[in-house]
């Protein structure tokens, strides 16, 4: 224990009263499915049968309808920024390099954003609309994560029209 | 492999402190010290663990007093296989006490070694742990009065 | 007072480890399993109610997550509890009763298999003097049991309960315990915290259930035979187990009296005692006699979903009712160490 113990003359104030709980965490099927996918450097979603918006990552329902999605569909590992952040504020734990930026990328083929790291370019030029690209891991590194893809970065395409993603901003 | 289900451990940690508040705090304190105190209530009851409000009629209570460091079992129950977060590491019962000048009987652990020295009505008293902080596990546990 | 019926209900089958599905994918199908059976088209449904349980999971806001299941899309009227979802159908039946909305969907689910629940448990208790010591929910219960046993009744008692629960539940293909022993056998079992055996205890179970509400006439718009609520009530005692005596229920006789238990013969009764003698204290404080059928369906000694057991109580006892096995029946829910809370609901068919 780093800091010091209360002083034994004054009367007690508080107790320490600590939770340690251990759980085994299950994505359950569909996630399963997304991150094994995500393994094998694919990405695979799941397409509502009722209002037919796919879902990246598919959680096995749409939350709009409430029904089971069952038919999986890959999408393409390249979308376009939706809205992002500029992350300039060190917390415990980070593994980033500051100042860097936070994006959600519709990615083509998909409905809602996925989001993740956005790198290989000045925070200051990203901006809605931007092309991007995810950079893999080396497959002999891939794991089921999403860390599997280090980042996405610029794919050099032309920005994407606002009409084509103004639904999912 | 595609398809399989994935398990990830996930620990959860909350590393909390409790503010206790006056009578918890006086009760706290009072371990510490090696004593136990309840709190009376209007009609006569004295209460161990002392609360700030009478559960019975929400009236607030202040008025802290000593009781007996022994007591009876008011009912058990025995654990063969205690679990890594017991008090106790060998098989004991859980406890209600009823110490002695008390009204209500509080939750502890009774290092009785086997279950068949167990009986409700049993003497018992406090073995007090090395290095008191002021919490109830300052309480070691209790322990039959009479020797086995 | 308004007239509110359950018009439908659905249940996952209980299992100790629900491995390939995460909460929502066990939720789905019996949530709309439920709508389906209510006639009451999914979009029409006035308010949406959940009981679940944040630390169950380990982790925060499961209920958001769970409303992946309900289809939330245009923005429902929603509220949830963090309680056994028979109290989250108390707050529906509350609801109907302004009048502007006439059904209600109420579920609850729990995955408990993915921590360690007896230990999850004792983060109910009073966390200055009794959680610190980590007693487990088993270990509480035992100490309940042994009070109770004292007070002049014994283990054969405790073993009647288990053995006709578990012979009840070969009857529910959604139970996760069922079998057919004898008392006598079951009181050769060794203890697992005394005077508890393993069969006094409930079984940990993975699950989700769901009931549709309605009120006046939508209820027999839609249901032949709707199980009208006839009374509802709930009461809670003070936490400290040695303030209380545990030997008996005031709390559920008080919230039976408030209900009207005793205003005409119970044919039917669903109660939620997840140890094997708390069925005993229940039935004396709701003065049910030995003529009253006692959970049919095995009860919560044979599936025993955390946050659900309760609702089910309330959905197999309104079934009893709209299948027309039974006219008047009683459901009970309990929550929190030794009894703490109850819940009494009266369930009639029309006269
Ligand atoms: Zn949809």
């Amino acid at each position: 224990m780093t800091e010091a113990g209360p002083d034994p003359n004054e009367p007690v104030r508080s107790i320490r009263a600590p939770v340690h709980l251990e759980y085994h965490f299950m994505p359950g099927r569909a996630s399963s499915r997304f991150l094994r996918g995500v393994e094998q450097g694919r990405l695979l979603g799941q397409r509502c049968p009722q209002c037919a918006k796919v879902y990246v990552p598919p959680r096995g329902a749409c939350a709009a309808c409430g029904v089971p999605t069952d038919e999986e569909v890959e999408v393409a590992d390249r979308g376009t920024v939706t809205t992002f952040c500029v992350v300039n504020v060190p917390f415990h734990g980070q593994k980033i390099k500051l100042p860097y930026v936070s994006a959600t990328i519709l990615l083509d083929g998909a409905d809602i954003g996925l989001f993740h790291l956005l790198q290989e370019v000045d925070a200051e030029k990203v901006h809605m609309g931007m092309r991007v690209e995810a950079v893999w891991a080396p497959p002999e590194q891939r794991k089921p994560t999403l860390e599997s893809i280090l980042h996405f970065r610029p794919s050099g395409e032309p920005d994407a029209d606002y009409e084509t993603y103004k639904d999912h901003v | 492999m595609a398809g399989e289900i994935l398990v990830a451990t996930n620990v959860l940690e909350y590393p909390y402190t409790r503010t206790v508040g006056p009578v918890l705090g006086a009760f706290f304190t009072g371990l510490r010290e090696g004593r136990i105190q309840g709190v009376r209530a209007a009609d006569g009851r004295v209460l161990v663990p002392p609360t700030e409000y009478d559960p019975l009629t929400s009236e607030e209570l202040t008025e802290m007093v000593d009781v007996g460091q022994a007591g009876v079992v008011t009912t058990w129950a025995w654990v063969y296989a205690p679990r890594p977060l017991h008090p106790l590491d060998r098989p004991f019962a859980w406890v209600l006490v009823r110490l002695d000048g008390a009204d209500t009987s509080m939750l502890h652990a009774l290092d009785a070694g086997e279950p068949e020295r167990m009986s409700t009505g049993m003497r018992v008293r406090v073995r007090w742990r090395e290095g008191r902080v002021g919490e109830i596990q300052d309480i070691a546990c209790f322990e039959p009065e009479t020797p086995s | 007072m308004r007239d509110v019926a359950v018009v439908a209900f659905a249940q996952s089958r209980a299992v100790r480890a629900e491995e390939g599905a995460n909460e929502v994918e066990i939720l789905m199908p019996v949530v709309s399993a439920a709508i389906e059976r209510s006639g009451v088209p999914r979009k029409e449904i006035g308010f949406t109610v959940s009981g679940s349980c944040d630390y169950l999971a380990g982790v925060p806001f499961a209920f958001v997550q769970g409303l992946d299941a309900v289809g939330a899309w245009p923005p429902i009227r929603e509220s949830h509890v963090e309680m056994d979802g028979a109290w989250a159908l108390y707050e529906a039946w509350v609801r109907l009763q302004h009048g502007d909305v006439d059904s209600a969907l109420v579920y609850a689910f729990g995955k408990s298999s993915l921590g360690d629940l007896p230990q999850v448990l004792t983060l109910q208790l009073d966390p200055y003097c009794m959680a610190p010591l980590w007693p487990d929910s088993i270990s509480i219960a035992a100490l309940q049991a042994r009070a109770w046993l004292e007070a002049g009744h014994d283990e054969r008692e405790m073993a009647e309960v288990a053995a006709r629960s578990r012979k009840a539940a070969l009857a529910n293909p959604m139970a996760q315990v069922a079998q057919d022993l004898t008392p006598e056998e079951l009181l050769k079992q060794p203890y697992l915290v005394s005077p508890l055996r393993r069969h006094d205890c409930p079984p940990i179970s993975d699950g989700a259930a769901a009931v549709v509400l309605a009120a006046g006439g939508l209820a027999r718009e839609v249901s032949e035979r709707p199980a009208w609520i006839r009374g509802i009530d709930h009461r809670i005692e003070p936490h400290g187990l040695g303030v209380r005596d545990l030997t008996h229920s005031p709390s559920t006789r008080l919230a039976g009296e408030r209900a009207g238990v005793g205003r005409a013969t119970v044919d039917v009764a669903e109660l939620h005692a997840p140890f094997s003698f708390q069925e005993v204290i229940l039935r004396q404080a709701l003065g049910l006699g030995p003529d009253v059928e006692v959970n049919p369906s095995g009860g919560a000694l044979a599936a025993n979903v955390m946050m659900g057991a309760g609702l089910v109580r309330i959905g197999e006892a309104a079934g009893r009712v709209s299948d027309g096995g039974a006219g008047r029946a009683v459901a009970h829910a309990t929550s929190g160490p030794c009894l703490q809370q109850n819940l009494v609901c009266v369930l009639e068919a029309d006269q």
